[in-house]
């Protein structure tokens, strides 16, 4: 009787803990829903397809959030094709290639890079990778898309290779052992057996590689040059969702346009990942299925 | 009910009176006292411009009055209008004055932003070491940074485009170069928007072909990095360096001055730091940390 109370309260404080996430997710959706509200009321969604995002302005300020979209795109973009071959090329050379030294060598570093603050990889970029960009480009600044995709990349690597390492680590071997016994290559049995049958843990450990890079803010900021002009080109400036918001939030007169537009920023963003979730989602479920 | 479940009991009423008094704790630190003499703890908060003068004045008046404590905060001169507004700071650094909308929202709020001019700062403009470039107008630079077609050549330097570099629109020191220097035009869309002055600092001292605005006090720390320029009010004045005896006599152009914003007159703790502030030793202060002293 007595322990029955107990495991019921036990459970009932376990459900709280689990569905705080949920409570958390819906709370921060009707939040910035609500100020984005606002913004969809007075001066109107339309504000915010327009191509110039000029907020303070003694002439006119405009909202148009358009360079910043193709801003984020562009450096995510940049920095995915850059960390999807290094990561998935290096957790295949770990998971399978590596002697086992080799192994407890690079395992580490790789670990480290994970570890190292943001702020401290922005600076990094700005005083060593932007000189070089310049440079090697010879551009007439190195303060480019290019560069905040590298950085990024720099993040994204360490979590691709620890959890696509984990995927083809878990094929089982008797696959490898099948392929080998039919005369395979070791490189044969690599790309043709072990990595297709990891290939969903790899998507997925790309998928959250590419969560990291939208998300993460201040190495941008500091070495993008954060211009709003609309460009696709790798060697311009761009200003990027998360570092608009970053940036004039702190100094935004609370519950002006300007403001709310910042929601608005937060609202496209917000939708962009989730986005993303639910197509690592239909991903995984695919490759289950076949 | 036996003797574990009692105990259980009598924990969890215990707890919830720990819970409660912590709550009780909470609520009452949040809620302000008023001004008055025994206050013990002011807190600044504002214009990060302001950041290292406020905390130095802070750092030499507490050496002097051991029983009241300063704690100083930064993020921007408006999030400083707005702590100040919602009563969750006792002072309010700016770079700039009080908006016209924020006033009303203070009023509406019962509350009288009252503003005190503490120092006076200076804004330098600073090229790469290598750039020939020596003095600019008001009107080129300017143009320098509305214009996008404009090149080094048309101001005297080498046939080469100009990279814009300016700080975050967040900052009081942006709007201020916009209003003084590019008479309330927008920036052009290219100009390369920096998170802090440093980062400006840096980038001018690599790239040979940028320019920017960095606070006076900044600019003479990193003067073996960078090149200050000399401005001319117009094409007949004559080009003047920013320094201290410069900006001070109104000589140099752009120039700004610093505020402190308090709610009401100042009364208690909050008035003998105010004194302070504009004392001699605390002028000194701000001759100290590379600003301008008004008194």
């Amino acid at each position: 009787m007595k322990t029955a109370w107990k495991e019921k309260a036990i459970k009932l404080m376990l459900f709280a803990t689990a569905s705080t996430s949920i409570l958390i997710v819906i709370g921060i959706f009707v939040f910035v829903g609500k100020e984005a509200g606002h913004f969809a009321l007075k001066p109107g969604l339309k504000e915010l397809f327009g191509s110039r995002w000029m907020p303070v302005s003694f002439q006119k300020e405009s909202f148009g959030l358009l360079p910043l979209i193709t801003g984020s795109l562009l450096v995510t973009a940049l920095a995915t094709m850059l960390t999807i071959p290094f990561g998935v090329g290096a957790a295949v050379y770990i998971s399978e290639l590596a002697r086992p030294t080799e192994r407890e060598i690079l395992k580490p570093f790789i670990e480290i890079l994970a570890g190292i603050p943001s702020v401290v990889i922005g600076f990094f970029g700005l005083v060593v990778l932007v000189p070089l960009i310049k440079s090697s480009f010879s551009l007439s600044t190195g303060l480019t898309a290019l560069a905040g995709a590298v950085l990024l990349a720099l993040m994204a690597i360490p979590t691709v290779v620890s959890i696509s390492e984990d995927a083809i680590r878990s094929v089982p071997a008797s696959y490898k052992a099948a392929s080998l016994a039919l005369g395979a290559s070791k490189m044969q049995t690599i790309w043709k057996v072990t990595v297709p049958a990891a290939l969903p843990g790899i998507v997925a450990a790309i998928m959250l590689g590419i969560g990291r890079v939208i998300g993460e803010t201040m190495a941008v900021m500091m070495v993008t040059g954060n211009a709003a002009i609309i460009t696709a080109s790798p060697f311009d400036s761009v200003r990027t969702m998360t570092a608009t918001i970053a940036a004039e939030m702190g100094e935004v007169a609370f519950g002006s346009i300007h403001y709310r537009a910042l929601f608005c920023v937060g609202i496209v963003l917000l939708l962009a990942t989730f986005g993303l979730n639910l197509i690592a989602q239909k991903f995984l479920e695919k490759y289950r299925m076949g | 009910m036996n003797e574990k479940a009692k105990k259980t009991v009598k924990q969890i009423s215990i707890s919830a009176v720990t819970l409660a008094i912590a709550l009780m704790l909470i609520s009452g630190c949040s809620r302000r006292e008023d001004a008055g003499s025994e206050q013990r703890l002011i807190t600044i908060k504002g214009s990060d411009t302001m950041v290292h003068l406020a905390s130095s004045w802070a750092e030499t008046f507490m050496k002097q009055n051991p029983e009241i404590e300063v704690s100083v905060t930064g993020g921007g001169s408006g999030t400083g209008i707005a702590a100040l507004l919602n009563g969750t700071t006792d002072i309010c650094a700016a770079s700039r004055k009080i908006k016209n909308k924020e006033l009303q929202l203070a009023l509406q709020k019962n509350i009288h932003p009252h503003e005190i001019a503490v120092a006076k700062d200076g804004i330098a403009i600073v090229v790469h070491p290598d750039n020939p470039v020596k003095e600019l107008t008001l009107e080129q630079l300017s143009k320098i940074f509305t214009d996008k077609s404009l090149r080094w050549s048309d101001v005297g330097g080498a046939d080469e485009e100009i990279l814009v570099l300016s700080r975050e629109s967040s900052s009081g020191t942006y709007v201020f170069f916009q209003e003084m220097v590019l008479k309330k035009q927008d920036y052009m869309q290219d100009a390369k928007l920096m998170p802090a002055t440093s980062a400006i600092i840096q980038s001018v001292s690599t790239d040979k072909l940028a320019i920017g605005y960095v606070g006076l006090g900044y600019a003479l720390a990193a003067k073996d990095k960078v090149k200050i320029i000399a401005v001319k009010a117009d094409d007949n004045s004559p080009a003047v360096m920013p320094s201290d005896q410069t900006v001070k006599t109104g000589q140099y152009p752009i120039a700004r001055p610093l505020f402190l914003y308090l709610n009401g007159e100042p009364q208690g703790s909050v008035k003998t730091f105010m004194d302070f502030c504009l004392s001699e030793a605390g002028q000194k202060v701000v001759t100290d940390t590379g600003y301008v002293a008004v008194r």
